[in-house]
């Protein structure tokens, strides 16, 4: 073994802050300085912790499904809309079949995951064939999957009168209020509140137990298989692995958590939303697993945690303590800037993945 | 009588960082004379071309010592430029042409002839147009100097592979000043008449007082076109003679005999004596593999139980492709039979699962997870394969992080690798050490037949030394067969029982190791296509 010199303290906090990343020490500064403005301008800091944690609670899991197809090597998941479209169809049919309550919670995950395995093959044999090239046609399948629904909305004969415009009696609404169904189902479980504070304890509990069954995933033998072939896919095909079954496997997994997330996010806010919602779903979650440390071949269960966190905190406090700051809204820009900037950064550099 | 002196190297040294690849080397060339230049892979010959044609890489890896004269006088090329303008030109072994361009138009390329026109008369030189009737003269001429016809209308990417060949010697010719032109490979690529063809324009330059170095591996063609023979060995020149004095034996004897003396003696202890009657583990039969650059013609083989075999020959000869091909990492056809049961060819997972494993010739492409701790290289196929570092939870199989520490663990110890611990990534390691993580990899999947494909390529002497005794005793120990592909015949000789040359994509012969290394010279060339 050869001698491993000693690191001066300079040079260790050079290097741990090289490890932790230019980028998200700068959102994360950034973030504290809006944690510290907050009371000064006069906004509740209670309430805002709260809208973060909420923001987080809705979000984590739309993350957390950029995960597997970031381990079997076919880059971030651009095209999570068709996730989503799963999860969509599988809420809009729960309430069509007439389900209320929480079951139409359960029922819409239920029917969202054959949409989801169905979809996510499809999505994966195609990215099977342009392997290289995955996340440019993730993109256009995001697009193009978004646009063919909106035609489908209109079509389907959905009949059940919260859902369907309320003149011509068919064709579902952009927007469709879960009051009465799920609306909150998860979020009032187990709630904490205590002043201005309130913690979705359930919603929170949902993602810690999906986000366990990533990580437990992630070291069985099939997890690593993914891993390795997402690491290099001639070494696994070299080592027999199945390459292409094993980034189909991701593809499906992504697709179906892209559907359960934004199950969980339309129980938090209280809304479906249809058309083109979707197609703002992936960017965010993109950009803030990027933040949180991922690269485009690497990603933990930390980064889905610190990236979100990030991310949502940002989304959230801006607005109110900007706006009370300059009196104007300067949210959708710094939100546009630092998600978009984001992926390009991320983009630029295919290396380590910061811990 | 003896033309004028035209070229002379004196005292060439060179090192790729503190590793000697030439020492001394002094060779003369006089104008009009063809020189042959010969040496098994790695005997520095293209080094010394590099250096003569002033390739960058020589510039960047810390230049050369020692002189070369041109005339007398001492010249210094930094660009392949500079040695353009003093009337050097290389032909090398992959074509650099353009593909959409004529003949002509290559052949005259940035050397165009041009005419003024308005524009240019207005905006610089850089807007002039081309000259085509002089263009076509001037590969006219060129192709006439060469002696062979080629049509310089036709488009380099519809010519058959030959004529791409003699386009670019014929792009040299079309220079003026040319005095010295180095063919590498030519025939290569070529057929039997296009290469009869080749050795008649190369006598033809000659008498026109053109000095060519020709650079093969078919040592007829050396003595049947060159005035002199030039033999490199390890860096060094090891002969240089006139051709009419030398023989293909001879010639291949230099190429790979090493001073005699103690290889010879290493090489006699310790061997097994394989026999025709012995238990055959695997039987190959008229196997073909499409790899490129390794292309396997027909090669069938009988490999004995708990022997170690070697497989050598030239690069490009197909021996590579041959464990390749068997572990379905490239298009192959052909049977395999394994302990009696035929293996289905394409298919990596067969072959694993019936306990053959491979140790790839490409270790940063094939051999390693380079992003990923010592740990999961050492322990992933053993797992994928022989469900082995797993622990039963439930319906789930958990991965065994201590189990996988302990093996990753003993195998540094075991092979010496030097690293600061198993969590280490791979590609931190220096060459030596990650093939070691190779040899841990395929040996944690305790394989009843295992293939090593160039074990030593790239890494330091002490290194090599470790790893061929790791496969030996790997062999002699556990009694596992191995199968050894290695570019270097002495290396073969040493470890191996018997060693197999594979030549122009077949098995020219199979040796026991303690033949005479002239013998394994001999196959070498045998059917060098």
């Amino acid at each position: 073994m050869e001698t491993i010199q000693k690191k001066t303290l300079g040079e260790r906090i050079v290097a741990a802050a090289n490890a932790f990343g230019l980028p998200r020490m700068i959102i994360a500064g950034f973030l504290l300085v809006l944690f510290i403005a907050a009371p000064l301008v006069g906004v509740n800091f209670f309430t805002q912790i709260t809208n973060t944690i909420n923001r987080f609670s809705w979000n984590a899991v739309l993350v957390l499904a950029m995960v597997p197809m970031i381990h079997s090597g076919c880059g971030l998941n651009f095209g999570l809309p068709l996730g989503i479209i799963s999860g969509l169809l599988g809420a809009t049919l729960s309430i069509q079949f007439g389900f209320t309550g929480p079951m139409s919670f359960v029922m819409a995950v239920l029917i969202a995951t054959p949409f989801a395995v169905i979809f996510g093959t499809g999505y994966g044999w195609l990215l099977n064939r342009i392997k290289g090239g995955e996340m440019m046609i993730a993109t256009y399948v995001g697009f193009s999957s978004v646009s063919f629904m909106c035609m489908m909305w209109l079509l389907i004969p959905y009949t059940h009168p919260q859902m369907v415009w309320g003149y011509s009696g068919k064709g579902l609404r952009t927007t469709i209020s879960l009051e009465g169904f799920y609306d909150k189902v998860l979020a009032n479980f187990l709630k904490i509140e205590i002043g201005n504070l309130s913690i979705p304890v359930g919603t929170l509990l949902v993602f810690a137990f999906l986000a366990f069954l990533m990580w437990a995933f992630l070291h069985t033998k099939t997890g690593t298989a993914m891993t390795a072939v997402g690491s290099n896919p001639t070494f696994a095909k070299a080592a027999g692995v199945n390459v292409d079954k094993m980034r189909m496997l991701s593809v499906v997994m992504s697709t179906w958590l892209a559907a359960i997330g934004i199950l969980i996010y339309e129980q938090g806010f209280g809304f479906i939303q249809l058309y083109m919602a979707p197609f703002n779903m992936a960017l965010p979650a993109v950009s803030a697993i990027l933040i949180g440390g991922a690269s485009v071949n690497k990603a933990s269960i930390t980064n889905v945690i610190i990236g979100t966190f990030l991310f949502q905190g940002i989304v959230t406090m801006t607005p109110t303590v900007m706006n009370s700051m300059i009196q104007m809204d300067m949210s959708e820009v710094i939100r546009v800037i630092a998600s978009n900037g984001m992926i390009l950064y991320a983009l630029t550099r295919k290396t380590e993945a910061a811990k | 009588m003896k033309n004028a002196l035209l070229m002379e190297m004196r005292n060439i040294k060179k090192d790729f960082f503190g590793n000697r690849v030439l020492s001394d080397i002094n060779i003369t060339l006089r104008e009009g004379e063809v020189l042959g230049l010969c040496g098994e892979n790695g005997a520095g010959k293209s080094t010394l071309m590099k250096i003569l044609f002033g390739m960058d890489v020589i510039r960047e890896t810390g230049g050369y010592e020692g002189d070369i004269l041109l005339r007398g006088e001492k010249v210094q090329f930094n660009t392949p430029f500079d040695a353009l303008n003093a009337g050097i030109g290389m032909v090398h072994q992959e074509f650099s042409l353009i593909p959409g361009f004529t003949a002509a138009e290559n052949i005259v390329l940035n050397r165009e002839p041009q005419k003024k026109n308005v524009i240019s008369e207005i905006f610089g030189d850089r807007l002039n147009t081309l000259d085509y009737n002089e263009i076509t003269g001037r590969a006219e001429k060129a192709i006439e100097k060469m002696g062979f016809a080629i049509d310089k209308d036709m488009v380099i990417s519809n010519m058959p592979v030959g004529h791409k060949q003699f386009t670019e010697i014929a792009r040299e010719l079309s220079k003026d000043q040319l005095k010295l032109l180095i063919l590498d490979e030519p025939t290569a690529v070529l057929t039997e008449k296009e290469a009869e063809a080749l050795l008649a324009s190369v006598r033809s330059m000659s008498e026109k007082g053109i000095a060519v170095i020709f650079i093969t591996h078919r040592l007829q063609e050396i003595l049947a076109v060159c005035d002199t023979v030039v033999v490199m060995r390890d860096g060094v020149v090891v002969s240089e003679k006139p051709a009419s004095e030398s023989s293909v034996a001879e010639i291949s004897k230099l190429m790979v005999g090493r001073s005699v003396g103690n290889a010879e003696k290493s090489v006699v202890t310790d061997k097994k004596v394989i026999k025709e009657t012995d238990k055959t583990i695997m039987s190959v039969k008229r196997l073909w593999v499409d790899m490129p650059g390794e292309t396997v013609r027909d090669v069938s083989i009988d490999i004995k139980e708990g022997e170690i075999l070697g497989i050598g020959g030239l690069a490009g000869q197909g021996k590579l492709g041959i464990p390749n091909g068997i572990m379905g990492l490239y298009e192959a056809g052909g049977t395999i039979e394994f302990e009696g049961k035929e293996i289905p060819l394409n298919s990596p997972r067969r072959c694993l699962d019936s306990g053959i494993a491979f140790v790839s010739e490409d270790r940063r492409g094939v051999g390693l997870l380079l992003d990923e701790s010592l740990e999961w290289n050492v322990a992933f196929p053993a797992m994928q394969i022989n469900g082995k570092f797993l622990k039963k939870f439930g319906p789930m199989s958990w991965r065994d992080e201590k189990g996988i520490r302990e093996v990753t663990e003993r195998y540094i110890d075991e092979l010496k690798i030097k690293c600061v611990g198993s969590k280490q990534k791979a590609k931190e390691l220096s060459g030596g050490n990650q093939q070691k993580v190779c040899l841990a990899k395929a040996f944690a999947l305790e394989p009843k037949f295992l293939f090593v494909s160039e074990p030593t390529r790239g890494i330091d002497v002490g290194a090599k030394a470790l790893v061929l005794d790791a496969l030996k005793r790997f062999n002699r120990e556990s009694g596992v067969t191995v199968v050894m592909i290695s570019s270097e015949l002495e290396e073969l000789r040493q470890t191996c029982d018997r060693v197999a040359i594979v030549s122009g994509g077949k098995i020219a012969g199979i040796l026991p190791a303690t033949a005479p290394s002239e013998d394994f010279g001999m196959l070498m060339v045998s059917m060098v296509k």
